[in-house]
């Protein structure tokens, strides 16, 4: 059953500044589902949500990745937005100077350029900002200002669901998108997250902690660990972790 | 003596001609810029102040000088509209050397005066002479080059406490067959709490073959007055200027000067500002958006010599393709000028890896009670950003324009007329585009041989 599967990662190895990170990621990942990446720092969580969003700074060095029957490697950043991924950014970037209308509106219209649709009106634009806005409370004023410029690390976050909300991709990968989150902020993005969740998308969750995933709850949970998948597992095993640590799962890999 | 012997020959075999027409004010001056000039060179390539833009070879061309004032031009004053949304204008005309006033201006309120400089030298002697030449140094020889063959002007006049809300258009165009000098000069006066604001737009038909302008702006700000001078050059990339703008502020007077230069050949802008009054407020920004072989150099000089003044110097430059930039700017703080707030910035992006800029900001602060700053950084396009706008979609081309365009936005938000910010965001849009930089608006005389083409 080859079309059910959304993504398909195989042997993915990655690395930057001639630094291997990523040495040989499997995943698959069928609509609907919801897999959450966890692993101690430095094992190549970030890194791996970077190669598949197509960060020029990483140097993909083997495997293949299939995206809905897409190459995805073979795409350049913004057509693979086009083509439904999208990242939520650990830390989003400050872009002083250009609004978050514009930046939506530009993004929104390339994508309808992709698909040979007319660009938005301006009114249908703004009614699609406001629907969207409300799924993670979005201030008005935020909307009207620089991307990201002068938000609070909490409103960067709900930025970052709000611009998925715009873009409905069919596979969303949240890179530590808990981390700056105060309790209350955490259950807004997490809210937004469950909201926009349909049975033909996808999620990704890259996390620390069990916390994010109380609200968000996954199908599977990974441990990537050294640029791999070391154990793969269902909820359980989250809390497993959050009770144990990492420390078990690092012995067992090295003394192997 | 270089490049300024053929200028001086000329000056020597058509003396009368130079002066026929001319007002006593700029007359009497001729003699003290022939002896500068004739013990003078102009500043070459490396020399100090123009480490990177040679004045010498800028006036080496064979460039003809209307000595006698034929005006071939007239049509294109008459037929100019510059329609910038949502701004009105009193608009006058510069084709070439020779001002043209359009009807507009027959509305002007009483008592101010915007109107050639021999006009101006009749309707309001006692000001011209007072105040023609006072400022502009003589001792520099592209200064004294533009008082020996100045034949006319420009002067506007606004009488103390005449606020006039409706802005002052100046439209340089440069429309000529043959290779030629423009030597234009501009001399401002706001009287006491006087107010105005004057729009220069520099634009070069496109038929027109290289082009020189030498141009000396003078402004004089009386005691509360505030002015606000916004130059847009969209010239052509065969059209170069020398130009100089020498300001003096009175005390508790506000002058905002933006200098943008969005197309050109070579520029190479000076500014000399002396805030000469307590409770002075000044800003002096500028971009340049350079592509192509585009020069642009800015070099500028604020003078606090009075206490309890503050002013802010931005300057901002987007290189692309082989396009070279130049900024030299500096603070004086005068032992007489305690309590002076006094910041610059110049900030760059290279966009191309054969782009160059050099840039020098300087501080020279001869009293211990002041707030100054300084600083430059010269760098390329945030690349993190650039990612973050793909991964939502945005094409790498888009991305790199709106952070170019956003890069400008605070020399755009230091003009203080709504409508010219919008139509610069819209002009610099255009610009990083790809467009060539020109009001859309302008083509009813500018572009008129594009539009037969179309």
């Amino acid at each position: 059953m080859k079309q059910d599967i959304l993504l398909q990662v195989d042997d993915l190895r990655a690395s930057i500044d001639g630094k291997e990170i990523l040495k040989g990621i499997n995943l698959t990942v069928r609509p609907g589902e919801v897999h959450a990446i966890m692993g101690p720092n430095g094992s190549g969580k970030s890194t791996l949500s970077e190669v598949l969003a197509g960060n020029p700074a990483f140097s993909v060095d083997g495997g293949t990745v299939d995206f809905h029957g897409v190459d995805l490697l073979a795409l350049s950043p913004e057509d693979r937005s086009h083509e439904g991924l999208f990242l939520s950014f650990q830390y989003p970037v400050e872009i002083p100077g250009v609004s978050m209308v514009n930046f939506m509106r530009a993004a929104l219209n390339a994508k309808r350029k992709y698909f040979n649709e007319e660009p938005l009106s301006a009114t249908e634009f703004l009614k699609l900002m406001r629907q969207k806005r409300a799924i993670v409370e979005l201030d008005n004023k935020l909307a009207s200002r620089s991307v990201n410029e002068g938000f609070s690390g909490g409103e960067k976050k709900r930025n970052e669901i709000f611009q998925m909300a715009m873009l409905e991709p069919r596979l969303s990968i949240l890179d530590e998108t808990d981390s700056g989150l105060d309790i209350d902020a955490l259950r807004i993005v997490a809210g937004g997250v469950n909201l926009l969740k349909t049975s033909n998308n996808a999620t990704i969750v890259i996390t620390h902690y069990q916390r994010l995933l109380d609200y968000i709850k996954p199908d599977f949970v990974h441990v990537l660990y050294k640029g791999r998948i070391v154990k793969t597992g269902g909820p359980e095993l989250a809390l497993e972790l959050e009770d144990k640590g990492y420390d078990w799962i690092k012995e067992e890999v090295d003394n192997k | 003596m270089g490049s300024l012997n053929q200028y001086i020959e000329l000056y020597l075999q058509h003396r009368n001609e130079f002066a026929q027409g001319a007002p006593e004010a700029m007359n009497r001056l001729r003699g003290s810029a022939l002896e500068v000039l004739q013990s003078s060179r102009l500043p070459e390539r490396g020399e100090e102040g123009y480490e990177k833009t040679s004045l010498e070879k800028m006036f080496a061309p064979d460039f003809g000088v209307n000595v006698n004032r034929v005006d071939l031009s007239a049509d294109i004053a008459a037929s100019f509209r510059c329609d910038v949304p949502n701004m009105s204008t009193l608009l006058g005309v510069c084709v070439n050397d020779t001002f043209h006033p359009t009807k507009g201006l027959q509305r002007l309120p009483e008592g101010v005066v915007f109107t050639s400089m021999r006009k101006a030298a009749q309707e309001i002697p006692q000001v011209f002479d007072a105040y023609y030449g006072t400022l502009a140094a003589l001792t520099r020889p592209e200064v004294a080059l533009n008082t020996l063959l100045a034949q006319d002007g420009v002067m506007i006049y606004i009488p103390d406490g005449m606020v006039l809300e409706q802005p002052l258009q100046l439209v340089n165009i440069f429309a000529t067959p043959a290779p030629v000098l423009a030597v234009r000069r501009l001399l401002v006066v706001l009287g006491k709490g006087a107010s105005a604001k004057l729009l220069v737009c520099d634009h070069t038909q496109p038929a027109a073959v290289e082009c020189l302008s030498s141009q000396v702006i003078e402004v004089v700000l009386g005691a509360g007055a505030r002015f606000d001078y916004y130059d847009i050059e969209e010239s052509s990339v065969r059209t170069s200027r020398v130009s100089g703008l020498f300001a003096r502020q009175s005390k508790d007077s506000n002058l905002l000067v933006n200098g943008m230069t969005l197309t050109c050949g070579t520029t190479r802008n000076d500014y000399s500002i002396d805030i000469d009054g307590e409770g002075c407020d000044t800003t002096l920004a500028g971009m340049a958006i350079g592509s192509g072989k585009m020069h642009t150099d800015n070099s500028s000089v604020v003078r606090h010599l009075s206490p309890h003044c503050s002013s802010r110097q931005l300057f901002k430059y987007v290189l692309d393709e082989s396009a070279t930039g130049a900024f030299e700017g500096s603070i004086l703080v005068t032992p007489h000028a305690p309590f002076t707030e006094a910041y610059q910035s110049n900030k760059n992006i290279l966009a191309s890896p054969e782009a160059k800029m050099h840039t020098r900001p300087q501080l020279e602060i001869y009293n211990d009670d002041v707030k100054c700053s300084h600083g430059a950084t010269t760098g390329q396009l945030d690349q993190e950003a650039l990612f973050y706008m793909r991964t939502r979609g945005i094409p790498e081309q888009e991305a790199k324009t709106m952070l170019m365009q956003a890069f400008m936005t605070d020399v755009i938000d230091t003009v203080r007329m709504e409508g010219l910010r919008d139509r610069l965001r819209h002009l610099v849009e255009k610009r990083f585009a790809g467009a060539e930089a020109m009001c859309g608006e302008c083509k009813a005389t500018c572009h008129k041989g594009e539009d037969n083409a179309r």
